[in-house]
């Protein structure tokens, strides 16, 4: 969004045409395909097992932003970097669904559908 | 961006402590509603990688598109990014963004075991705190 000009209200197809660029094109796709991803994790993880996961994001922005933007960290968010790494490993560790009962009982091919 | 995209003066008005948790919680509200709607609407749908499998990208598409459940979660999702831009409105991206990321990583952990039946033990507790905290400190 840096290089194009400053968007306002008052021409909202400046917008709709910035959403052809191709930086911005390729993020939306890039988007969609996160949120096609995470939709498919949910529909065989835990949510409170997903969530702290897709965290590791933050982490890798980070270090991209270090690495190859040449960005400075401060102390407070390598230790941010850390926790979450710390973090995504306690519950990666863990199994990724909750077995209820009933499908714990019953047998494999009921339970595989 | 977004304060390109609105063109807002470079000051923002002053606002009550009271207001910016509000306007922080609805942010959360909103966006732990839509994660725990849409994380249903998968569990009833059920595996895609099966579907896909089975009836292939279109049938796992299809799937998803004519669950209502998750098109309920996805607006909240919308509610919760178009409450996060009024909340950038007033507020300073510096407080919103590291409250709302780490404070939606411990209520989506308790709408988990509350809501989804999920199986929170102490290791997924510890790991929602750790991440909490830690992209706290990395988005501040």
């Amino acid at each position: 969004m840096k290089p194009l000009p400053a968007i306002n209200l008052a021409h909202p197809g400046a917008l709709i045409a910035a959403v052809f660029t191709p930086w911005i094109a390729a993020g939306i796709a890039l988007l969609i395909g996160f949120f096609a991803s995470y939709l498919t994790a949910l529909s065989w993880a835990d949510l409170t097992f997903v969530l702290p996961a897709t965290a590791f994001g933050n982490v890798i922005v980070a270090l991209l932003s270090r690495f190859w933007l040449h960005e400075p960290i401060s102390l407070a968010r390598w230790a941010g970097i850390a926790l979450i790494t710390i973090g995504v490993g306690f519950v990666a560790h863990g199994p990724s669904r909750t077995e209820l009962p009933a499908e714990v009982n019953s047998p494999p091919e009921v339970v595989a559908r | 961006m977004t304060l390109a995209i609105l063109d807002l003066p470079a000051s923002l008005p002053p606002t009550g402590p009271w207001t910016a948790a509000a306007m922080i919680a609805s942010v959360v509200l909103c966006s732990t509603t839509g994660e725990v709607l849409t994380a249903a609407a998968m569990k009833s749908i059920g595996d895609l990688d099966d579907i896909r499998a089975h009836s292939g990208l279109r049938g796992a598409i299809r799937a998803v598109l004519t669950c209502p459940l998750f098109f309920a979660g996805v607006s909240f999702l919308a509610l919760a990014f178009f409450s996060l831009l009024f909340a950038l409105n007033h507020l300073n991206l510096s407080l919103v963004a590291p409250a709302s990321a780490s404070l939606t990583l411990v209520t989506n952990a308790i709408a988990g075991k509350v809501f989804l039946k999920e199986n929170v033990d102490r290791r997924r507790w510890t790991a929602a705190v750790l991440v909490c905290i830690g992209v706290y400190l990395l988005a501040h």
